[in-house]
Protein backbone atom coordinates (compact mmCIF):
# COMPACT_ATOMS: atom_id res chain seq x y z
CA UNK A 1 0.00 0.00 0.00
CA UNK A 2 2.84 2.38 0.73
CA UNK A 3 4.69 1.26 -2.40
CA UNK A 4 6.25 4.23 -4.14
CA UNK A 5 8.43 4.43 -7.24
CA UNK A 6 10.95 7.05 -8.32
CA UNK A 7 10.58 8.66 -11.70
CA UNK A 8 11.70 11.76 -13.59
CA UNK A 9 9.30 14.62 -14.28
CA UNK A 10 9.39 15.22 -18.05
CA UNK A 11 6.54 17.73 -18.36
CA UNK A 12 4.27 19.66 -16.01
CA UNK A 13 0.80 21.05 -16.70
CA UNK A 14 -0.72 22.69 -13.62
CA UNK A 15 -1.15 20.08 -10.87
CA UNK A 16 -0.28 17.22 -13.20
CA UNK A 17 2.92 15.88 -14.68
CA UNK A 18 4.21 13.25 -17.04
CA UNK A 19 6.66 11.04 -15.16
CA UNK A 20 9.21 8.72 -16.73
CA UNK A 21 9.87 5.67 -14.55
CA UNK A 22 12.60 4.35 -16.84
CA UNK A 23 12.77 1.11 -18.79
CA UNK A 24 10.10 2.39 -21.18
CA UNK A 25 7.46 3.12 -18.57
CA UNK A 26 6.01 6.61 -18.42
CA UNK A 27 2.72 7.83 -16.99
CA UNK A 28 0.59 10.90 -17.66
CA UNK A 29 -1.52 12.58 -15.03
CA UNK A 30 0.66 12.14 -11.97
CA UNK A 31 -0.58 14.66 -9.43
CA UNK A 32 2.32 16.83 -8.24
CA UNK A 33 0.38 19.28 -6.08
CA UNK A 34 1.73 17.81 -2.81
CA UNK A 35 5.35 18.64 -3.73
CA UNK A 36 7.32 21.58 -5.11
CA UNK A 37 8.93 20.03 -8.17
CA UNK A 38 10.71 21.38 -11.23
CA UNK A 39 11.07 19.86 -14.65
CA UNK A 40 13.77 17.17 -14.74
CA UNK A 41 13.69 16.41 -11.02
CA UNK A 42 12.93 12.98 -9.64
CA UNK A 43 9.78 12.34 -7.64
CA UNK A 44 8.63 9.42 -5.54
CA UNK A 45 5.16 8.43 -6.79
CA UNK A 46 2.59 6.67 -4.62
CA UNK A 47 -0.88 5.75 -5.99
CA UNK A 48 -0.86 8.47 -8.64
CA UNK A 49 0.52 11.28 -6.44
CA UNK A 50 4.09 12.49 -6.06
CA UNK A 51 4.84 12.39 -2.33
CA UNK A 52 8.44 13.67 -2.37
CA UNK A 53 11.11 15.16 -4.57
CA UNK A 54 13.93 12.66 -4.44
CA UNK A 55 17.46 13.70 -3.75
CA UNK A 56 19.69 11.62 -6.00
CA UNK A 57 22.85 13.07 -4.50
CA UNK A 58 21.79 11.77 -1.11
CA UNK A 59 21.53 8.26 -2.56
CA UNK A 60 25.12 8.53 -3.81
CA UNK A 61 26.24 9.98 -0.49
CA UNK A 62 24.75 7.08 1.47
CA UNK A 63 26.60 4.55 -0.68
CA UNK A 64 29.98 6.32 -0.68
CA UNK A 65 29.76 6.99 3.08
CA UNK A 66 29.25 3.28 3.76
CA UNK A 67 31.97 2.24 1.33
CA UNK A 68 34.35 4.51 3.25
CA UNK A 69 33.32 3.30 6.71
CA UNK A 70 33.60 -0.33 5.67
CA UNK A 71 37.01 0.18 4.06
CA UNK A 72 38.27 1.87 7.22
CA UNK A 73 36.95 -0.87 9.47
CA UNK A 74 38.20 -3.66 7.24
CA UNK A 75 41.66 -2.14 7.46
CA UNK A 76 41.68 -1.67 11.20
CA UNK A 77 39.43 -4.69 11.93
CA UNK A 78 37.87 -3.07 14.93
CA UNK A 79 34.32 -3.97 15.64
CA UNK A 80 34.45 -2.44 19.13
CA UNK A 81 35.65 0.94 20.26
CA UNK B 1 21.12 10.83 -15.06
CA UNK B 2 18.72 8.10 -14.29
CA UNK B 3 17.38 7.64 -10.75
CA UNK B 4 17.09 3.95 -11.29
CA UNK B 5 20.79 3.52 -12.08
CA UNK B 6 21.72 5.31 -8.84
CA UNK B 7 19.55 2.85 -6.99
CA UNK B 8 21.38 -0.08 -8.57
CA UNK B 9 24.14 0.69 -6.08
CA UNK B 10 21.77 -0.44 -3.33
CA UNK B 11 21.84 -3.96 -4.80
CA UNK B 12 25.60 -4.26 -5.05
CA UNK B 13 26.63 -7.77 -4.02
CA UNK B 14 30.15 -6.84 -2.93
CA UNK B 15 28.90 -4.08 -0.65
CA UNK B 16 26.25 -6.48 0.71
CA UNK B 17 28.95 -9.02 1.64
CA UNK B 18 31.00 -6.39 3.41
CA UNK B 19 27.95 -5.11 5.28
CA UNK B 20 27.16 -8.67 6.29
CA UNK B 21 30.69 -9.07 7.70
CA UNK B 22 30.27 -5.89 9.72
CA UNK B 23 26.84 -7.00 10.99
CA UNK B 24 28.31 -10.39 11.98
CA UNK B 25 31.09 -8.72 13.96
CA UNK B 26 28.67 -6.35 15.68
CA UNK B 27 26.44 -9.31 16.56
CA UNK B 28 29.40 -11.10 18.17
CA UNK B 29 30.39 -8.06 20.20
CA UNK B 30 26.82 -7.49 21.40
CA UNK B 31 26.49 -11.17 22.30
CA UNK B 32 22.77 -11.36 23.05
CA UNK B 33 19.49 -11.82 21.17
CA UNK B 34 18.32 -8.69 19.37
CA UNK B 35 14.79 -8.22 18.04
CA UNK B 36 14.39 -5.48 15.43
CA UNK B 37 10.87 -4.67 14.33
CA UNK B 38 9.92 -3.00 11.07
CA UNK B 39 6.46 -1.61 10.47
CA UNK B 40 5.99 -1.68 6.71
CA UNK B 41 4.73 -4.32 4.30
CA UNK B 42 7.16 -3.07 1.66
CA UNK B 43 10.07 -3.66 4.05
CA UNK B 44 8.81 -7.19 4.67
CA UNK B 45 8.71 -7.77 0.93
CA UNK B 46 12.28 -6.49 0.44
CA UNK B 47 13.58 -8.53 3.37
CA UNK B 48 11.86 -11.74 2.31
CA UNK B 49 12.28 -11.39 -1.43
CA UNK B 50 16.02 -10.70 -1.20
CA UNK B 51 16.61 -13.23 1.58
CA UNK B 52 17.99 -10.56 3.91
CA UNK B 53 17.17 -12.67 7.00
CA UNK B 54 19.49 -15.42 5.78
CA UNK B 55 22.35 -12.90 5.87
CA UNK B 56 21.83 -11.93 9.52
CA UNK B 57 23.55 -13.58 12.49
CA UNK B 58 21.59 -16.23 14.41
CA UNK B 59 20.87 -13.90 17.31
CA UNK B 60 19.70 -10.91 15.27
CA UNK B 61 16.10 -11.12 14.17
CA UNK B 62 14.11 -8.68 12.03
CA UNK B 63 10.38 -9.18 12.39
CA UNK B 64 7.35 -7.60 10.71
CA UNK B 65 5.08 -5.48 12.88
CA UNK B 66 1.80 -3.72 12.03
CA UNK B 67 2.71 -2.35 8.58
CA UNK B 68 -0.07 -3.60 6.33
CA UNK B 69 -2.98 -1.14 6.03
CA UNK B 70 -5.37 -3.71 4.53
CA UNK B 71 -4.60 -6.11 7.40
CA UNK B 72 -5.45 -3.59 10.12
CA UNK B 73 -8.63 -2.25 8.51
CA UNK B 74 -11.39 -3.21 10.98
CA UNK B 75 -13.74 -6.03 9.96
CA UNK B 76 -16.65 -3.70 10.79
CA UNK B 77 -15.51 -1.26 8.09
CA UNK B 78 -15.25 -4.02 5.49
CA UNK B 79 -18.71 -5.24 6.56
CA UNK B 80 -20.07 -1.71 6.12
CA UNK B 81 -18.57 -1.49 2.61
CA UNK B 82 -20.00 -4.93 1.72
CA UNK B 83 -23.46 -3.90 2.97
CA UNK B 84 -23.36 -0.68 0.94
CA UNK B 85 -22.32 -2.63 -2.17
CA UNK B 86 -25.20 -5.07 -1.69
CA UNK B 87 -27.61 -2.14 -1.21
CA UNK B 88 -26.75 -0.86 -4.69
CA UNK B 89 -24.01 1.69 -4.11
CA UNK B 90 -20.87 1.43 -6.22
CA UNK B 91 -17.83 0.81 -4.04
CA UNK B 92 -14.50 2.02 -5.36
CA UNK B 93 -11.36 0.77 -3.67
CA UNK B 94 -7.85 -0.65 -4.09
CA UNK B 95 -7.39 -4.21 -5.32
CA UNK B 96 -5.97 -5.68 -2.11
CA UNK B 97 -8.78 -4.19 -0.06
CA UNK B 98 -11.44 -5.85 -2.20
CA UNK B 99 -10.14 -9.32 -1.34
CA UNK B 100 -9.94 -8.98 2.46
CA UNK B 101 -12.88 -10.50 4.32
CA UNK B 102 -14.79 -8.67 7.02
CA UNK B 103 -16.68 -10.77 9.55
CA UNK B 104 -18.69 -12.34 6.70
CA UNK B 105 -17.48 -11.52 3.20
CA UNK B 106 -15.03 -9.59 1.14
CA UNK B 107 -15.98 -6.93 -1.39
CA UNK B 108 -14.87 -9.31 -4.15
CA UNK B 109 -17.44 -11.82 -2.84
CA UNK B 110 -20.07 -9.06 -2.64
CA UNK B 111 -19.40 -8.49 -6.34
CA UNK B 112 -20.20 -12.11 -7.15
CA UNK B 113 -23.50 -11.57 -5.30
CA UNK B 114 -24.37 -8.68 -7.61
CA UNK B 115 -22.72 -5.80 -5.78
CA UNK B 116 -21.01 -3.15 -7.87
CA UNK B 117 -17.35 -3.08 -6.75
CA UNK B 118 -14.64 -1.45 -8.83
CA UNK B 119 -10.91 -1.41 -8.38
CA UNK B 120 -9.11 1.92 -8.68
CA UNK B 121 -5.42 2.77 -8.75
CA UNK B 122 -5.82 6.15 -7.08
CA UNK B 123 -8.43 8.32 -5.39
CA UNK B 124 -8.33 10.54 -8.46
CA UNK B 125 -9.72 7.65 -10.53
CA UNK B 126 -12.60 7.42 -8.04
CA UNK B 127 -13.34 11.13 -8.53
CA UNK B 128 -13.23 10.76 -12.32
CA UNK B 129 -15.57 7.74 -12.31
CA UNK B 130 -18.11 9.48 -10.04
CA UNK B 131 -17.99 12.63 -12.15
CA UNK B 132 -18.56 10.69 -15.37
CA UNK B 133 -21.73 9.08 -13.96
CA UNK B 134 -23.74 11.80 -12.18
CA UNK B 135 -26.73 9.44 -11.80
CA UNK B 136 -24.70 6.86 -9.82
CA UNK B 137 -24.05 6.71 -6.08
CA UNK B 138 -20.38 6.06 -5.26
CA UNK B 139 -18.42 5.31 -2.11
CA UNK B 140 -14.62 5.39 -2.06
CA UNK B 141 -13.44 2.91 0.58
CA UNK B 142 -10.33 4.82 1.63
CA UNK B 143 -7.73 2.75 3.45
CA UNK B 144 -4.04 3.26 4.02
CA UNK B 145 -1.54 5.10 6.17
CA UNK B 146 -0.37 8.71 6.10
CA UNK B 147 1.40 7.91 2.83
CA UNK B 148 -1.99 7.65 1.12
CA UNK B 149 -4.18 10.02 3.15
CA UNK B 150 -2.78 13.33 1.76
CA UNK B 151 -3.95 12.43 -1.76
CA UNK B 152 -7.49 11.82 -0.54
CA UNK B 153 -7.31 15.05 1.48
CA UNK B 154 -6.29 16.88 -1.69
CA UNK B 155 -9.35 15.54 -3.58
CA UNK B 156 -11.66 16.35 -0.65
CA UNK B 157 -10.39 19.94 -0.61
CA UNK B 158 -10.98 20.19 -4.40
CA UNK B 159 -14.76 19.71 -3.92
CA UNK B 160 -15.37 16.22 -5.30
CA UNK B 161 -18.70 15.46 -7.03
CA UNK B 162 -21.66 15.23 -4.63
CA UNK B 163 -22.43 11.63 -5.66
CA UNK B 164 -19.09 10.44 -4.18
CA UNK B 165 -18.69 9.81 -0.45
CA UNK B 166 -15.75 8.53 1.55
CA UNK B 167 -15.66 5.58 3.91
CA UNK B 168 -12.30 6.21 5.55
CA UNK B 169 -10.14 3.81 7.55
CA UNK B 170 -6.88 5.74 7.50
CA UNK B 171 -4.37 4.87 10.18
CA UNK B 172 -1.37 6.83 11.46
CA UNK B 173 1.84 4.83 11.94
CA UNK B 174 3.72 6.84 14.64
CA UNK B 175 0.94 6.06 17.14
CA UNK B 176 1.19 2.34 16.34
CA UNK B 177 4.98 2.36 16.84
CA UNK B 178 4.37 4.02 20.20
CA UNK B 179 1.85 1.31 21.15
CA UNK B 180 4.27 -1.47 20.09
CA UNK B 181 7.15 0.13 22.01
CA UNK B 182 5.01 0.11 25.15
CA UNK B 183 3.87 -3.50 24.76
CA UNK B 184 5.30 -5.65 27.57
CA UNK B 185 5.00 -8.95 25.62
CA UNK B 186 6.95 -7.89 22.52
CA UNK B 187 10.34 -6.85 23.94
CA UNK B 188 11.43 -5.04 20.80
CA UNK B 189 15.03 -3.79 20.96
CA UNK B 190 14.90 -1.40 17.99
CA UNK B 191 12.74 -0.16 15.13
CA UNK B 192 13.24 0.10 11.39
CA UNK B 193 10.72 2.83 10.62
CA UNK B 194 8.64 2.97 7.46
CA UNK B 195 10.37 4.98 4.74
CA UNK B 196 7.37 6.22 2.81
CA UNK B 197 5.04 6.94 5.72
CA UNK B 198 7.95 8.86 7.29
CA UNK B 199 8.55 10.70 4.02
CA UNK B 200 5.23 12.41 4.76
CA UNK B 201 5.42 12.86 8.56
CA UNK B 202 9.16 13.39 8.84
CA UNK B 203 11.28 11.92 11.60
CA UNK B 204 9.95 14.54 14.00
CA UNK B 205 6.64 12.67 14.35
CA UNK B 206 8.51 9.87 16.14
CA UNK B 207 10.40 12.12 18.57
CA UNK B 208 7.90 11.80 21.48
CA UNK B 209 7.92 8.01 21.09
CA UNK B 210 11.72 7.90 20.93
CA UNK B 211 12.06 10.16 23.97
CA UNK B 212 9.82 7.78 25.90
CA UNK B 213 11.23 4.40 24.81
CA UNK B 214 14.88 5.33 24.05
CA UNK B 215 15.17 2.51 21.52
CA UNK B 216 17.20 2.79 18.31
CA UNK B 217 15.05 3.98 15.41
CA UNK B 218 16.37 3.96 11.87
CA UNK B 219 14.33 5.38 8.99
CA UNK B 220 15.03 3.03 6.11
CA UNK B 221 14.68 2.79 2.36
CA UNK B 222 13.44 -0.23 0.45
CA UNK B 223 16.38 -1.65 -1.45
CA UNK B 224 18.07 -4.70 0.11
CA UNK B 225 21.18 -2.69 1.02
CA UNK B 226 19.03 -0.01 2.64
CA UNK B 227 17.84 -2.67 5.07
CA UNK B 228 21.33 -4.09 5.67
CA UNK B 229 22.70 -0.60 6.31
CA UNK B 230 19.81 0.07 8.70
CA UNK B 231 20.56 -3.14 10.62
CA UNK B 232 24.24 -2.14 10.82
CA UNK B 233 23.24 1.31 12.11
CA UNK B 234 20.97 -0.21 14.76
CA UNK B 235 23.57 -2.72 15.95
CA UNK B 236 26.19 0.03 16.15
CA UNK B 237 23.84 2.06 18.35
CA UNK B 238 23.21 -0.97 20.56
CA UNK B 239 26.92 -1.76 20.81
CA UNK B 240 27.68 1.83 21.80
CA UNK B 241 24.64 2.01 24.12
CA UNK B 242 23.67 5.21 22.32
CA UNK B 243 20.11 4.92 21.03
CA UNK B 244 19.36 7.49 18.34
CA UNK B 245 16.87 8.46 15.68
CA UNK B 246 18.95 7.92 12.57
CA UNK B 247 18.12 8.45 8.91
CA UNK B 248 19.28 5.88 6.37
CA UNK B 249 16.73 6.95 3.71
CA UNK B 250 18.16 10.46 3.30
CA UNK B 251 17.16 10.56 -0.37
CA UNK B 252 13.51 10.80 0.71
CA UNK B 253 13.03 11.18 4.48
CA UNK B 254 13.80 14.46 6.26
CA UNK B 255 13.34 15.64 9.83
CA UNK B 256 10.39 17.87 8.87
CA UNK B 257 8.88 15.56 6.24
CA UNK B 258 6.67 16.76 3.40
CA UNK B 259 5.10 19.79 5.10
CA UNK B 260 2.82 20.55 2.15
CA UNK B 261 1.38 17.02 2.31
CA UNK B 262 1.03 17.19 6.11
CA UNK B 263 -0.86 20.48 5.88
CA UNK B 264 -3.15 19.17 3.16
CA UNK B 265 -3.82 16.02 5.19
CA UNK B 266 -4.60 17.87 8.41
CA UNK B 267 -6.99 20.27 6.61
CA UNK B 268 -9.26 17.30 5.86
CA UNK B 269 -8.59 14.91 8.75
CA UNK B 270 -8.38 14.91 12.53
CA UNK B 271 -6.30 12.43 14.51
CA UNK B 272 -8.59 10.35 16.72
CA UNK B 273 -8.58 7.06 18.54
CA UNK B 274 -8.69 4.18 16.08
CA UNK B 275 -9.05 0.43 16.12
CA UNK B 276 -6.30 -1.65 14.47
CA UNK B 277 -7.82 -4.95 13.48
CA UNK B 278 -6.92 -7.64 15.98
CA UNK B 279 -4.46 -5.33 17.73
CA UNK B 280 -6.09 -2.70 19.92
CA UNK B 281 -7.75 0.68 20.11
CA UNK B 282 -4.81 3.07 19.75
CA UNK B 283 -5.07 6.76 20.71
CA UNK B 284 -4.37 9.32 17.95
CA UNK B 285 -4.03 6.62 15.33
CA UNK B 286 -7.02 7.16 13.01
CA UNK B 287 -7.24 9.96 10.44
CA UNK B 288 -10.99 10.69 10.48
CA UNK B 289 -12.74 13.27 8.31
CA UNK B 290 -13.16 16.65 9.98
CA UNK B 291 -16.74 17.63 10.92
CA UNK B 292 -16.88 20.27 8.16
CA UNK B 293 -16.62 17.47 5.60
CA UNK B 294 -19.38 15.37 7.16
CA UNK B 295 -21.44 15.79 3.97
CA UNK B 296 -18.77 13.67 2.23
CA UNK B 297 -18.55 11.13 5.06
CA UNK B 298 -20.22 7.83 4.15
CA UNK B 299 -20.58 6.99 7.85
CA UNK B 300 -22.64 10.13 8.46
CA UNK B 301 -24.61 9.96 5.21
CA UNK B 302 -25.60 6.32 5.53
CA UNK B 303 -25.85 6.28 9.34
CA UNK B 304 -23.05 3.74 9.82
CA UNK B 305 -21.66 3.31 13.30
CA UNK B 306 -18.04 4.18 14.01
CA UNK B 307 -15.96 1.05 13.68
CA UNK B 308 -15.30 -0.64 16.97
CA UNK B 309 -13.80 -3.91 18.06
CA UNK B 310 -15.76 -6.87 16.73
CA UNK B 311 -15.37 -10.55 15.92
CA UNK B 312 -12.26 -10.34 13.81
CA UNK B 313 -10.69 -13.55 12.56
CA UNK B 314 -11.63 -17.15 11.87
CA UNK B 315 -11.27 -19.71 14.65
CA UNK B 316 -7.70 -20.77 15.50
CA UNK B 317 -6.21 -18.24 13.09
CA UNK B 318 -3.37 -16.20 14.59
CA UNK B 319 -3.67 -13.21 12.24
CA UNK B 320 -3.64 -10.83 15.21
CA UNK B 321 -0.32 -12.19 16.48
CA UNK B 322 1.19 -11.96 12.98
CA UNK B 323 -0.05 -8.37 12.56
CA UNK B 324 1.43 -7.19 15.86
CA UNK B 325 4.67 -9.10 15.25
CA UNK B 326 4.38 -11.59 18.09
CA UNK B 327 4.90 -14.57 15.79
CA UNK B 328 6.09 -15.49 12.30
CA UNK B 329 3.46 -16.92 9.93
CA UNK B 330 4.48 -20.63 10.24
CA UNK B 331 3.55 -20.48 13.94
CA UNK B 332 -0.10 -20.12 12.95
CA UNK B 333 -1.74 -23.58 12.78
CA UNK B 334 -3.64 -22.63 9.61
CA UNK B 335 -0.66 -21.23 7.64
CA UNK B 336 -0.31 -23.08 4.32
CA UNK B 337 -2.80 -25.69 5.51
CA UNK B 338 -6.36 -24.32 5.51
CA UNK B 339 -5.10 -20.80 4.76
CA UNK B 340 -3.21 -20.26 1.46
CA UNK B 341 -2.92 -17.42 -1.07
CA UNK B 342 -5.42 -19.29 -3.27
CA UNK B 343 -7.97 -19.51 -0.43
CA UNK B 344 -6.97 -17.00 2.22
CA UNK B 345 -8.78 -17.02 5.56
CA UNK B 346 -7.29 -13.86 7.03
CA UNK B 347 -6.19 -10.45 5.72
CA UNK B 348 -2.48 -11.18 6.29
CA UNK B 349 -2.75 -13.89 3.60
CA UNK B 350 -4.63 -11.56 1.21
CA UNK B 351 -2.73 -8.33 0.91
CA UNK B 352 0.51 -8.08 -1.03
CA UNK B 353 1.80 -6.35 2.11
CA UNK B 354 0.50 -8.99 4.50
CA UNK B 355 3.27 -10.98 6.17
CA UNK B 356 1.62 -14.38 5.51
CA UNK B 357 1.10 -13.62 1.82
CA UNK B 358 4.70 -12.45 1.41
CA UNK B 359 6.05 -15.53 3.22
CA UNK B 360 3.78 -17.84 1.23
CA UNK B 361 4.90 -16.30 -2.06
CA UNK B 362 8.53 -16.84 -1.04
CA UNK B 363 8.24 -20.18 0.73
CA UNK B 364 11.77 -21.41 0.08
CA UNK B 365 13.48 -18.19 1.14
CA UNK B 366 11.30 -17.61 4.20
CA UNK B 367 11.79 -21.19 5.42
CA UNK B 368 15.54 -20.54 5.59
CA UNK B 369 15.04 -18.39 8.62
CA UNK B 370 12.03 -19.55 10.59
CA UNK B 371 12.11 -19.75 14.34
CA UNK B 372 10.18 -23.05 14.59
Amino acid sequence: MCLAFPGRVVSIDGDFARVDFGEGTAREGINVSLVDVRLGQYVLVHAGYAIQVMDEKEAQKTLSYWREILAYEEESELPSR
Amino acid sequence: MNALSVLDGFRDADLAKRLKARIDRLGEVIGRDILIMHVCGSHEWTITHHGVRSLLPERVEVRAGPGCPVCVTPAADIDAAVDLALEGKTILTYGDMSRAKGSKQSLAEAKTLGGDVRIVYSVHDAVKIARSRPDGEFVFFAVGFETTAPATAYEILQQPPSNLRFLTSYRYVPSAVEAVSRSPDLRVDAFINAGHASTITGMKAYKPCFDECRKPMVFSGFEPLDVLISVAMILTQIRDREPKMENEYTRSVTWEGNVKAQETMMKAFDLREGYWRGVAMIPNSALDLKPEFSHLDARVHYGLSKSGESAEFVKNARCADVIIGKIDPPECPLYMKECTPASPLGPTMVSSEGTCKIWADHRIVSAMRCRI
